[in-house]
């Protein structure tokens, strides 16, 4: 079992990565520490991409490198997805700033309260 | 005449740009460039929708590449319906906010790059150039539903950002794993491949998984629709309309698509799990849904409640997948889309004429607003399925598909679902045309507020906006499609025939 486990180190990183970024985005007050959460998860997503591009001896897909060559298009994609998490992040912290500036605070909970006091 | 289609995204995308550069001239031009790019873009989406029903799909590859490398566009008929759909709610909606909605410039770019990312899930045929259109329909609704004024909508929009991006990771996921069992994106491609695979391969089936939950969380299924009704009602109401019509619709397309292009009804009769998964969706939904929406007070809440069972109907039919249920699907995703973009913008209306917002607002609205009573109410009775308006013609094809494939428990549940739908609508409808407002007293002590509110009307919302020609107009307008839309859906359906068939194979 253990060995097995080993000898996919880096699926088991990047699937850690995902539950610990929904563990942050669930079981954290902080708005901030939400979206950081958020940005955990895609990197295991994006991890689990490059991993899976992985050829051990592989050269870049040039056709003056040697054989056997790299899928160049995991890495492609993921470069894609990363332009889109960067603007999510953006929009989200966004959002952040003008419920700060709303409710003077960034704890879910103590918004909650302000709401209910109103 | 065989480079348009790319144009279908082209054009709002352009639009959008040229609205916010427009705005650094003059301020309150986006509307008319927002107006003009959604007119050229229905004109588009018909002429390539008329040439999508009367032959063989239209295929185009991007940037020249061959077809299962380059990223493809592909409409058949019912990508075509699904463009035509975008460009014509959204060209509807303008006629409401022009008066009603965020004025600003950068709203009307927002509100193109949601058109455009909508267009280009709908005819794309590559499953990551669909990830990539489903997160910018996804980032221009959270920054559209932040459009409001209030603390609320930026809380309802941060809630929809965290939410929507784990179901578009989620989908993310599940394309990597068909990658890696495949080394494809193509969705024609695709389909071939996996089969070769093995439909019962592990990782084959992990990657429907996480497709389809990727989707349910896009389409607000429960339980996974907690987004929803908080961004339905924090949004101002041109932006619920237009987000309740159109972008579940497209993600529910998405479903279809992945779950017919791309695995075929070959993999669900492989694997019992999957079709087991989209039935208990479906069942879950529709149920709670519907009795949720029962106990909302906020007429928007309810309403978006309401989706969430309506798109456990699509599910379901998803799930039945015979070509009768998919008709009644298609029928459905289009008629729901009128129906409550419709009913939102009539909430609205009747927001602004009456000042009224929860379902006690509503009592004796027949008196003080006729107009939008009326709207009202034809447009919840087609939601409610009552012939011939259009409700009911998807039902009744998604009923039907469901007795044919003996999908029993689906059979009763859409039957009680009507039920249901009808418990919510009516006791709305009841307060507004058999209840006097109250008292007579308090009828009187509401038309003071409303004339105080009127004079020095500005607290909250500081420009109250007049109720225009327009906003009355789509109202009514959406109450007649509902009704018209009904007695041709079943010619739509015949047309429909072959495209349907070629998803079935």
């Amino acid at each position: 079992m253990i060995e097995f486990l080993a000898s996919r180190l880096y699926y088991l990183v990047s699937f850690l990565l995902l539950g610990v970024g929904t563990y942050m985005m669930v079981g954290n007050a902080n708005l901030v520490k939400k979206v950081i959460g958020m940005n955990v998860f895609q990197t295991g997503i994006f991890l689990f991409f490059i991993v899976s591009a992985f050829v051990s001896g592989g050269s870049p897909p040039l056709l003056t490198a040697p054989e056997p060559y790299v899928s160049p298009l995991p890495h492609v994609l993921i470069l894609t997805a990363i332009v889109v998490g960067v603007s999510l992040t953006a929009v989200a912290l966004g959002l952040i700033v003008r419920i700060y500036e709303e409710y003077g605070t960034l704890n879910e909970n103590a918004i909650r309260k302000v709401i209910s006091d109103e | 005449m065989s480079e348009l289609p790319p144009f279908l995204v082209a054009v709002p995308l352009l639009g959008s740009v040229l609205a916010l550069l427009a705005g650094l001239a003059r301020s309150r031009t986006g509307w008319a460039v927002a107006a003009v790019t959604a007119v050229l873009q229905t004109a588009l989406a018909v002429v390539l929708a008329v040439r999508a029903f009367s032959g063989d799909p239209i295929r185009y590859v991007v940037g020249g590449f061959t077809a299962p490398f380059g990223i493809e566009l592909v409409i058949d008929g019912l990508s075509a319906t699904m463009a035509v759909l975008v460009a014509v709610v959204a060209l509807g909606v303008l006629g409401y906010a022009r008066v009603a909605g965020p004025r600003s410039n950068a709203f009307y770019a927002t509100y193109l790059l949601l058109v455009a990312g909508l267009s280009g899930m709908s005819i794309t045929g590559d499953v990551f150039n669909m990830y990539v259109f489903l997160e910018i329909t996804g980032l221009a609704a959270y920054a559209l539903v932040a459009s409001g004024e209030s603390g609320r909508s930026a809380r309802a929009a941060l809630k929809y950002l965290l939410v929507g991006t784990v179901g578009a990771s989620l989908f993310l996921l599940g394309i990597g794993f068909a990658y890696v069992a495949t080394g494809t994106l193509n969705m024609a491609d695709l389909s071939g491949q996996l089969a070769e695979v093995g439909h019962g391969s592990p990782l084959v089936q992990a990657s429907f998984a996480l497709l389809a939950v990727g989707l349910f969380v896009k389409i607000a299924v429960f339980p996974i629709h907690t987004w929803q009704p908080a961004a339905y009602a924090g949004a101002p109401d041109s932006v619920s309309a237009l987000i309740s019509a159109l972008v579940s619709t497209i993600a529910a397309y998405a479903l279809i698509r992945i779950v017919f292009t791309v695995f075929t009804v070959d993999f669900l009769v492989a694997n019992s799990f999957a079709r087991t998964l989209l039935i208990a969706a479906a069942i879950v939904s529709i149920v709670v849904g519907s009795v949720l929406a029962v106990t909302q007070q906020e007429i928007k809440r309810m309403l978006a409640y309401s989706s969430v069972s309506q798109f456990g109907l699509v599910v379901g039919a998803v799930a039945v997948a015979n070509g009768t249920a998919l008709t009644g699907a298609v029928i459905h995703l289009v008629g729901h889309a009128i129906m409550k973009g419709g009913l939102f913008l009539t909430t609205g209306l009747v927001a602004n004429v009456a000042d009224a917002r929860t379902v006690d607002d509503y009592r004796g609205l027949a008196e003080r607003f006729p107009v939008g009573s009326v709207a009202f109410g034809v447009l919840a009775l087609a939601m409610v399925g009552v012939p011939p308006a259009v409700g009911f013609v998807g039902k009744w094809y998604i009923a039907l598909g469901a007795v044919e494939a003996g999908a029993w428990p689906l059979v009763v549940v859409i039957l009680v679902s009507t039920l249901l739908t009808l418990a919510y609508f009516a006791q709305v409808i009841e307060r507004i045309f058999f209840r006097e407002s109250d008292a007579a007293s308090a009828a009187s002590a509401e038309t003071t507020t409303d004339e105080t509110l009127f004079t020095d009307g500005n607290g909250a919302d500081t420009d109250r906006p007049s109720v225009s020609f327009g906003m009355r107009a789509t109202v009514l307008l959406a109450a007649v499609l509902a009704v018209a839309l009904g007695v041709a859906a079943f010619e739509y359906g015949q047309l429909l025939q072959p495209t349907i068939e070629r998803l079935l194979v």
